[in-house]
This record gives C-alpha cells, structure tokens and sequence, in this order.
C-alpha cells in the first residue's frame, strides 16, 4: 500500500521496521518530526534528551549493549554531539547505530548553512543520502545492516527539503524483531579508548574504510540512469529530483552512499559521457571527492555554493554552463516589489514580549540603532542571545538581542564581554530548553570566575521554536508519561548562585523592578522569567481593546511588536480573535493613558 | 493525466498544512503520483506560509519551478502580491479577499496594497483571478478555522477528482466533532465556484 510521508516520516518508520530498540533527540528544525513520530510506538524507547551529545552517548551505549538504535539531529547538533560520534567511529557498535544529520540549506531554521556531509569523511564512517521518502525507508534498513556488517555507525543525510516533504512510499516491510537480546560483554581493547587501545583501533578503522570502499561500488543505491551520454550527471539527496526535472534526457549517476565514493562506478560513468557535471546542495563535497580521484569534472563553477537550489536555479545555472540551450529562455519572473516584509513575529500572549520590552525600553537600546541594527556607540546595556523563539526579539520594534551564535553561547558572550572590560550593564537571555541543553556549564563557568552579570531565564515550560517539545524542566517525556521534572531555581542555586530571582512573565512593573535590582547588582545574578508559551493556552478569555476616546496615540503599545495590535491609520486597535487577553494584558499593564482593557471593562466605564 | 501544481499561500495560523496535507491524500487517492512540501521558515505564528502541492503521472522536483503554478490558492491577499510571480502566463488564482497587515504596516515602514493593486498585480500574470469573501464565509459559518476547508472547496471545482475523494478524505483527518462544520464549509466554497467561468 503506497502512503503519502514527509522524509522525517520515513526514516522514522524504516527505523521502526529495521528493528530499533532505542531512539534519541533533542529537537531541531528540520528534524524533530523523527523522533516525534517514533515515539509514537510503545516497543521502542524513545527520548528527548537534554542535548544531542547526550542523544549520541545513550545511542553509544545502548548500541554496544547490543540494541540497534537510531539518533536523530540537525545539521547544528551534530556539531554539539560530534566528541561522542568521533567516539562511535573508533570504538565501532555491537547493535547497529544510525545518526541522522538534517541540514538545512538555505537557513530556512538554523543560525548557519553548514554542510554536515563532511562529518562523515572526518569521521570515517560511511553516509547514505536519501532522495525522496521511499529512500528514505528503503535506506534506513540498508543502514542498519551496514551498520552491523562493518562494525560503524553510519551517517544518514538529509536536508530541509527532503525532511519536510512528503511523497509515496510503498510500505514493503513489517517490523523485525531484534537480532540480539540486549546485553553488555566486556571487550577493554574496543570500548575503552586509553591511548594503547586506541591505537589498535584506528588501523582496523582504516581497514575498514577500504571494505567500505569495495562495498560502495555494488551498493544497489549507486545507480547509473542510462539516457543520452552527451551529458552526465553526478548527484545525490533531493538535488536529483531537480535535476532530473531539468535534464530529463541526460545520463545520472544516481548516489545512495555519498561516502565513500563507488571509485571504478565513477570512471565507468565518466569515460562513457561526453561531459561530467556534478549537481549537489552547498560544498562541492562530491566534487571535490571526485576530482581527487583524478576524473575531470564541474558543477560549482556553476551551481551555487550558497542556499538550498530548486529546479528554476538549476535550469539557470544549467543555462550559464552551456548545458542548455540559451535560447529556451524559462518564464520571465515579476517579482512585485515594494511590499511588505512578513517576518515571524513573538506570538500574541508571548511570555518573551513583557521581558524584552523592559530591555529594550531600559536600554534606550531601539534609539541608538540605525535601520539596519547598527549603533554608533556602546548601549548602556549589552543583551547576548540564544536560539528560540525569543531570538525574534531581535526585529523591530523590539530590537532587544546583541548577539545569537549557537545553543548556550550567551552565558559565555557574556562572560567574554565583561572579562574584556566592557563598561555597559551585561545581561545574557536563554531559553528553558536551551538552558538545560548548554547553558548550564556556562553557568557553572559564571560561578567559578565570578561573573558580574545578569542571567535572564525565559521559562514557557516548552521547546517552543521547534513545536512544544518536552524537556527535563517539564517532567513529562518524549513518549508522554510523567518523570521527574528538573526545578531550575533549586538548579541554579545548587551551582551557587545568590542572587535568584522568579518572576512572572505577564507582570511588567515586577519585571522592570527584578531587572533594576539584579542589573544593579554588582554580583552575578539570575532572574527565572515564567511564564506559559502562548500556543499552549488551552482556553482565551477578556481580549482586550483600545478605548479610542482615552487613546493619545502614543504608540507604546505598538512597541511590544504583538501581532493583535494593529493600527487604523495611527488608531491602535486590537484584533479581538487574535488577543491573549486576561492571560497577557502587557499592553494594558504599559498605557500611559489607561485606555485598554477588557471589553466589559471599558463598556462599564462609558455608561457611567 | 494532466499534471497539476498548485501553490497555497497565506499566514501562519490560517490552517494551510492541514489544507495542502489532505490535497496531497486526495491526488493520492485519485491515482496521481504526489510530492508536497511547505516551506515555514521561522513562522510559529504570522509568518508567510507557502505550501507546494505537485501531482501528476510522475513528480520530480517537490519544489514548482517559478512561473508554472497552475493555481495559486490564496489565503490572505498581500500573500497573493508576493507570490503572483509563480503563477503560469494564464493560471488560475483564487483568492481570499481577506487582509492580514504585518507589523511592518502596523509600524508604519510599509503599506499595505490596495485592492486595485494586489489585482493589477496578479493581473501581470493572469486574467483568471477570482476573489471570495472566505473569512467571512467561514465566520458566517460560525468558525473562521473552517477557512481552510472552504478554500479547497473553492479550489475542488477546477480539479478532476470526484466528490468521494475528497469527503472521504477530509473526515479521514479532522476529528469527528468538527466535521460536520468543516464538510459544510467545504461545500460552500465547492458550490460558489462550481458555476464561475473561468475557463
């Protein structure tokens, strides 16, 4: 029977058929929806852990316990679990271990648009790119075995584009039981890597590079796609499906294993083409692996190095190469100009809005700021940013983030900055989520040196940016049943913290005092900002509106950058299906002119 | 069997994965070979949506290729402005005539398009433009969330599959207890397009 799957879908459900026992995440965009979806079944364990490298080590383990067992990331998370992936690729598995890496070109989600495919050359391990969802099924029980078969863990790429699209897949498989029961053999010279054993291990690493080598080259998923030999194409992922759309009459090498490279299938192919192009997302990894092998050939002198591709770029840059006839000019594209950017915004209702309106408001920091972000000079107060939601306070009107580099790295800018001798006020702002993931050694590293800053913790009780994903603050799990859940106050002052303060999220004249008192504070100090993320509110009650006969038009309300308020031709009003009401009321709390509130409210007053 | 792409388009919200997902079961279950994607970015809420839906005998790229969108379907109307450009000389837009201004406009950096505008824009491309009041269709109906089942009932009429099809697949994904409201809405949407000529 064929079912209509997004990529994510499929390699959850090849997994599941392959016979995993153990699956482990932390979510990131785009490959959170495996580890949803495999979850779903109550004869695998499967959990969010609190950061990828911790996903990798479980998976470490429960693959030497003799399980197979599937790890799940985006293209950033491996570079957070890449010490115990190194680790995997020496020691070798028992039960079979597969990582799936999701990248994401064109930085549809991430904060950069790193090609993960070269993991797998520093690794030595062997990679598998998926090209549509029945690939992606398929390919996960080819991982498996080749898993087993080579003692490795194996790579499995893929990107935004094949994640998060759906097509068939005829469901040819059913669920095999596990090969082994789990259990654990001692083994000192392959799982305890002391620099004498490591030292026997990289040689049987290497030999088994050169199996892998003489496997790639009759692996059924390196194919070769007879049809004119004028011109032939070397490619892999969902970069196939674009140029086989562009070239429909040309030769493929189609490639199922990336690494290693199948070297006499690729001398085969290119000494029966006429030209040899290769189209591939980002780095010329293929390319480059190729041209090593002494083979001439191109493809990012024309393919751009930069951004996801589709089909229309590949048919320019097909175009440009000569690889197509000039005069098959496609459709002229009017892009209308001029109109208005729809960024994501914070939600109406967000926990974040009351908090960074007092940052922003405190530093005079939207003043100092030109249209493109840059200041002429230091703000009185340096805000260091992290990754969630709350980065989006980074847009105007808000304009309340310095920096975002990568999970937990505020604590650790603002360490830096104050070490540096900045004069201004330091505050770091961090997620719940992302604050169990990796802030909480920066935090430690806080404590130890004697940090003078200020540590703000957004706590909405949810991975919000990725979906609403439990972690260890919330005591659920990933398969939704109650454990213990981690109190980040008693966390924070276990690390030694004196200076920790919670408040609520919805009140602003407590959020503006905390702020004061903790930023004054010459030592270092943490405020726990709670509140519930706005999507996850079950019921809405009291939206609120503008009386527009008490209104000035000041315009502070407009500053929360909330999507509820809107305004008439310089009338703030409030879209009443929108508005978060008796859950938020920040821009009620913020009027000068006490002219919002709840419908009845101000019903009540004008009768008067 | 004539290929369809078709583009759905709109704000984070309004319900359009949910949309383009039971459109994608539906080119299933008449038959087509099927590839949909949504590109999200970013957008939680209020951000731009765009979903691909692709079938035909055999689909390739799960992306449609800039100027060959054969209907562009159409949730929120300065969304409709943004992207005209991928329809076909020709194709057909269907339009929710219904304004969703960003904080950009609430800021005052931008305007929003004029009605006149989003039209002559769209009209660059196509003279087979039809505008429906949906959000308020769907509000009349007593749930604006219904707006999404209206838009494909307004979209089912230019389509070669049967009814069935697409009952069968909506109750298959929306919950019994707003079913009935959704089915509604779908016939509705069906019904006030089933006789415009557009041809």
């Amino acid at each position: 029977m064929k079912k209509l799957l997004s990529g994510n879908e499929a390699l959850a459900l090849g997994a599941y058929h392959a016979g995993i026992a153990v699956a482990s995440a932390y979510p990131g965009t785009p490959s959170t929806e495996i580890l949803e979806a495999i979850a779903q079944f109550d004869d695998v364990y499967a959990e969010w852990s609190t950061n990828e490298k911790v996903a990798m080590e479980l998976g470490l383990g429960a693959a030497y316990a003799g399980v197979r067992t599937l790890v799940s990331m985006k293209q950033v998370g491996l570079n957070v679990a890449a010490d115990p992936f190194m680790a995997a690729s020496t020691t070798g598995i028992n039960g079979g271990l597969v990582v799936v890496c999701a990248g994401d070109p064109e930085i549809h989600s991430s904060q950069n648009e790193q090609d993960s495919r070269h993991y797998a050359r520093l690794a030595k391990v062997p990679m598998l790119e998926p090209s549509d969802s029945q690939e992606a099924y398929d390919l996960m029980a080819c991982a498996f075995d080749i898993s087993e078969e080579f003692d490795t863990p194996v790579l499995v790429y893929t990107t935004t584009r094949l994640s998060h699209s759906k097509s068939l897949v005829e469901v040819n498989r059913s669920r095999v039981a596990p090969a082994k029961q789990p259990g654990f053999i001692s083994d000192i010279e392959k799982y305890v890597m002391l620099p004498v054993y490591a030292r026997l291990r990289h040689p049987l690493v290497e030999e088994r590079m050169v199996k892998l080598a003489t496997y790639t080259e009759t692996f059924p998923y390196n194919q070769i796609l007879w049809g004119d030999r004028k011109l032939g194409i070397v490619t892999s992922g969902v970069a196939y499906q674009y140029a086989r759309e562009v070239f429909p009459t040309a030769s493929f090498l189609k490639l199922g294993m990336t690494y290693p490279l199948p070297r006499n299938l690729l001398h085969q192919f290119a000494e029966q083409v006429d030209r040899l192009v290769v189209i591939e997302e980002l780095d010329p990894f293929l390319e480059e692996n190729i041209q090593a092998m002494g083979i001439k050939v191109t493809g990012k002198e024309f393919i751009p190095r930069v951004g996801e591709l589709n089909a229309s770029i590949v048919e320019e840059a097909g175009r440009q190469a000569g690889l197509l006839d000039k005069t098959s000019e496609g459709q002229k594209t009017d892009v209308a100009q001029g109109l208005p950017r729809r960024p994501p915004l914070l939600c109406p209702g967000c926990p974040h809005a009351g908090i960074f309106f007092v940052l922003s408001t405190m530093g005079q920091r939207s003043k100092l700021l030109d249209d493109r972000g840059k200041a002429q000079e230091e703000s009185k107060l340096i805000i260091t940013g992290d990754i969630g939601c709350y980065t989006l306070a980074t847009y105007p009107p808000l304009r309340a983030l310095d920096t975002t580099a990568c999970m937990g790295a505020s604590i650790g800018q603002a360490l830096g900055m104050e070490k540096a001798g900045v004069s201004s006020k330091i505050v770091a702002v961090i997620g719940d989520s992302t604050f169990l993931h990796s802030g909480i050694t920066g935090l430690v590293d806080a404590v130890y040196n004697q940090a003078q800053i200020t540590i703000i913790i957004l706590d909405n009780g949810t991975t919000a940016m990725t979906g609403h994903q439990d972690h260890p603050g919330t005591g659920i799990s990933a398969q939704g049943k109650k454990t213990k859940a981690v109190e980040l106050e008693r966390l924070v002052r276990g690390i030694g913290v004196g200076d920790v303060k919670v408040v609520d999220a919805f009140n602003v004249k407590a959020l503006r005092t905390a702020v004061r008192s903790s930023v004054g504070n010459p030592e270092l100090s943490v405020i726990i900002v709670r509140g519930t993320c706005s999507v996850l509110l079950r019921a809405r009650s009291g939206p609120r509106v503008v009386d527009a006969e008490k209104c000035d038009r000041c315009g502070v309300c407009l500053k929360i950058g909330c999507p509820a308020i809107q305004s008439e031709n310089g009338q703030p009003c409030i879209d009443a299906a929108l508005c978060a009401g008796d859950a938020c009321t920040i821009c009620e709390q913020l009027c000068p002119k006490k002219a919002i509130g709840p419908l009845s409210g101000i019903a009540s007053k004008e009768s008067k | 069997m004539k290929k369809q792409d078709l583009l759905m388009v709109g704000v984070g919200g309004q319900g359009i994965i949910l949309a383009s997902d039971i459109l994608g079961e539906v080119a299933l279950a008449a038959g087509y070979d099927v590839k949909k994607t949504d590109t999200l970015g970013m957008a939680q809420r209020g951000g731009s949506v765009v979903s691909h839906v692709r079938m035909a005998s055999q689909v390739w790229s799960p992306l449609i290729k800039e100027g060959e969108v054969d209907i562009l379907l159409v949730f929120e109307k300065l969304e409709a402005a943004r992207w005209s450009y991928f329809l076909r000389p020709g194709g057909l837009a269907i339009v929710n005539n219904h304004a969703i201004p960003p904080l950009s406009v609430s800021l005052g950096a931008y305007r929003y398009p004029s009605d006149k505008e989003v039209e002559d824009i769209l009209k660059r491309r196509t003279g087979r433009v039809y505008f429906t009041a949906g959000t308020s269709k769907a509000g009349e109906l007593g749930d604006i969330r219904t707006l999404n089942m209206f838009m494909l009932g307004c979209v089912s009429s230019f389509l070669p599959v049967g009814i069935d099809i697409w009952k069968d697949c909506i109750s298959q994904r929306l919950p019994s207890k707003i079913l009935q409201i959704n089915i509604t809405a779908f016939n509705q949407g069906r019904e006030e397009t089933s006789n415009v000529n557009l041809r």
